[in-house]
């Protein structure tokens, strides 16, 4: 049986019919079209399908769509205005914080959320927080310095 | 059977569908992964507690800490209180998966999946919590001691809710720590695990409890260890004595995460740690929160 629901990602509502059992990452991904999200390990240990919830983040592939029914969800495709990027989207591209891409929907939110309560974090503060968030490629070092760059330049995230 | 899900608004809603065969989820950071990871299949009726209002909240008085069944790990890790008066719970909460986990995970979920690995758990047992199960006609108060039975199960009824967690205040002189061994700094569980509460008054330990995670089916007290610092100075020795007890009070498993023989030989070192923690706190030094980083000399982030 599909139960109605009403998911506001980005700032858009969606008036859905799911499976009580979907995931928040499925219903975006698969239901509204979103696709930025990544589904790394479907188990919570990747980050790669990290959103924001009601403002804090979530690892949206073990999270039940039907409670984030009325909600405010944000994904990757939610932090740019328009075709302008982010001052974290363009620090992630300037230090090297950006290979296959996979992994970079999830970093981003995740840093979104440290940032928003930790202004000025250090670099342990930094590598702490994005420790639920795995890359393969980078190393980690462009990311963390694209993280404290954002931090320093005291632009709003 | 048809799947279906419904949002309860009210504590009375909740019950209702729990009596009619509905499974609670709250944060569902275990939930979902217990069905991925093939422990459990997600139930076909499912009732969301999260909109409770009811159910959350931290309240600190006279009588204590009751701590509602939503109250997240962020929530407990800010709480003044907490961090001043029951600091190895929030060195446990502080540490529990990754921010995205302590945004939503919820208390009540931790203590209720009843895993043996859990952080919380060892603080919550140090510090005599009980926890108040309500069902549609009836409230019974069950220490944490007597509510775990072994890995993910509990004493508690099918139709029973956790509503909150209650516990006595310590007694000023009181310090306590809660230190793990882990892999990785976040979504890490713990490898083994301790918990350490001590009183200290004249400079002498009057008070200890000492409790190992992910070292036996449940997580449990280790009277032998606790023995070894009643009375003492707190000194090295004694504090040596008590993590061998907690070692030889051990029965690990062997798994993906470590093995037997390595659980047990860590036990002695992570329980010697939370001791040396818990003490430093109850004579008024400053260790940092979570204690589990703060207690390790070199830290990954450390070497450049």
């Amino acid at each position: 049986m599909r139960v109605p629901a009403v998911l506001n990602v980005n700032g858009t509502p969606h008036a859905v019919e799911l499976d009580p059992h979907m995931s928040l990452l499925d219903a975006v991904r698969d239901v509204i079209g979103l696709t930025g999200s990544k589904e790394g390990c479907d188990d919570s240990e990747c980050g790669a399908c990290m959103m924001l919830l009601d403002g804090k983040p979530v690892n949206s592939c073990s999270y039940l769509a039907m409670q984030a029914d009325g909600r405010e969800v944000t994904t990757v495709e939610g932090l740019a205005k328009g075709d302008e990027l982010v001052p974290l989207q363009r620090a992630f591209l300037e230090q090297g914080g950006v290979q296959c891409g996979f992994c970079t929907p999830g970093m981003l939110i995740s840093a979104t959320a440290l940032l928003r309560t930790n202004p000025d974090p250090s670099e342990d503060d930094v590598r702490i927080a994005l420790s639920g968030n795995l890359c393969r490629c980078t190393g980690y070092g462009g990311i963390v310095r694209a993280v404290r760059d954002v931090a320093r330049a005291e632009e709003p995230v | 059977m048809t799947r279906t899900f419904t949002s309860a608004i009210t504590l009375e809603d909740a019950l209702a569908a729990l009596g009619s065969g509905a499974r609670p989820v709250a944060g569902g950071t275990d939930l979902v992964v217990g069905a991925r990871q093939g422990k459990a299949p997600l139930p076909d009726a499912i009732v969301a507690i999260d909109r409770i209002e009811a159910l959350g909240g931290i309240v600190a008085d006279d009588d204590g800490l009751r701590l509602g069944a939503l109250a997240t790990h962020d929530e407990i890790v800010a709480s003044a209180v907490i961090r001043g008066r029951f600091t190895a719970l929030a060195d446990a909460s502080a540490i529990v998966g990754s921010h995205a986990t302590r945004a939503h995970g919820t208390i009540g979920g931790n203590v209720m999946n009843a895993s043996p690995a859990m952080d919380t758990g060892g603080p919550l047992l140090c510090f005599d919590a009980s926890a108040i199960l309500r069902s549609g006609s009836k409230e019974r108060r069950v220490p944490l001691g007597d509510l775990w039975t072994g890995p993910g199960a509990t004493i508690a009824d099918p139709g029973e809710l956790l509503v909150w967690i209650q516990m006595p205040s310590p007694e000023p002189t009181t310090g306590s720590a809660y230190v793990r061994l882990e892999y990785r700094r976040q979504m890490e569980i713990a490898v083994v695990g301790a918990t350490a509460v001590v009183r200290v008054d004249a400079g002498s330990v009057t008070d200890a409890r000492v409790a190992v995670t992910a070292l036996a089916p449940t997580i449990r007290r280790v009277p032998e260890a606790e023995a070894a610092l009643v009375g003492s100075d707190g000194g090295d020795e004694p504090v040596a004595a008590a993590a061998r007890a907690a070692a030889a009070g051990s029965s690990p498993i062997t798994d993906v995460r470590g093995s037997a023989g390595y659980r047990s030989a860590m036990a002695e070192v992570i329980t010697r740690r939370a001791i040396v923690a818990a003490l430093a706190r109850a004579r008024g030094q400053h260790v940092p929160i979570p204690a589990s980083a703060a207690t390790i000399a070199v830290t990954p982030g450390a070497i450049r």
